[in-house]
């Protein structure tokens, strides 16, 4: 079995992982009952799905440029998504955004 | 592998839409459309390998840093228009 051969199988592996975690967190942004459970929802497809979808692509890559963009872009999403989060979560708690806590009335 | 991950991101993007549709709050929408534009860096991605043609990641690349920038400067918007509705509602008892 050659290297190139088993590369492509762990990319497609990675890819089915980030597949399966951008469709839990779509399903969980549907389906949560307020801002702050999606905002969790929405980090799980922009941490992991984002993540192993992107190493996939790393792993089906040449070595060169493109991988290097691949690994720019996966740097740049795991810095700017927790940045999202607490900005959106901290301009929603000032607000009457009441966080959710299965009481109802 | 890649149609299909092309596919369930294409899913998801569908989600993030509803999501922004329905709403309720203003935050509900700027959520989702964060997400679906993460999610458009992901495809525009996974459609260039897709096609052969790596070349796309650039377009991948500028969208992330755009994305990021446009979707904050609508959240500080929102923000600083509370705050502003908070100061006159305080200059207005006092």
């Amino acid at each position: 079995m050659s290297p190139h051969l088993i590369a492509e199988w762990a990319g497609n592996a990675l890819l089915l992982v980030g597949s399966l975690a951008v469709l839990v967190g779509g399903i969980g942004i549907l389906r949560m009952p307020d801002v702050y459970t999606r905002l969790h929802a929405a980090s799980v497809t922009d941490t992991l799905g984002a993540g192993a979808v992107l190493l996939g692509l790393c792993l089906h890559a040449e070595p060169g440029i493109h991988l290097a963009k691949l690994l720019l872009i996966l740097l740049f999403l795991w810095m700017t998504s927790p940045v999202f989060s607490h900005v959106l979560a901290k301009a929603a708690y000032g607000e009457p955004v009441r966080p959710y806590t299965g009481a109802t009335g | 592998m890649l149609a299909a991950t092309a596919a369930a991101i294409l899913a998801t993007m569908a989600i993030a839409l509803t999501r922004a549709l329905l709403g309720p709050s203003v935050y509900d929408r700027i959520l989702a459309v964060n997400l679906f534009g993460t999610k458009t860096v992901l495809i525009v991605a996974v459609l260039g390998f897709l096609s052969g043609r790596p070349d796309f990641l650039d377009i991948a690349l500028l969208y992330a840093l755009v994305n990021f920038v446009g979707v904050l400067a609508v959240l500080r918007f929102f923000e600083t228009d509370r705050m502003a509705a908070l100061r006159a509602r305080r200059g207005a008892d006092s």
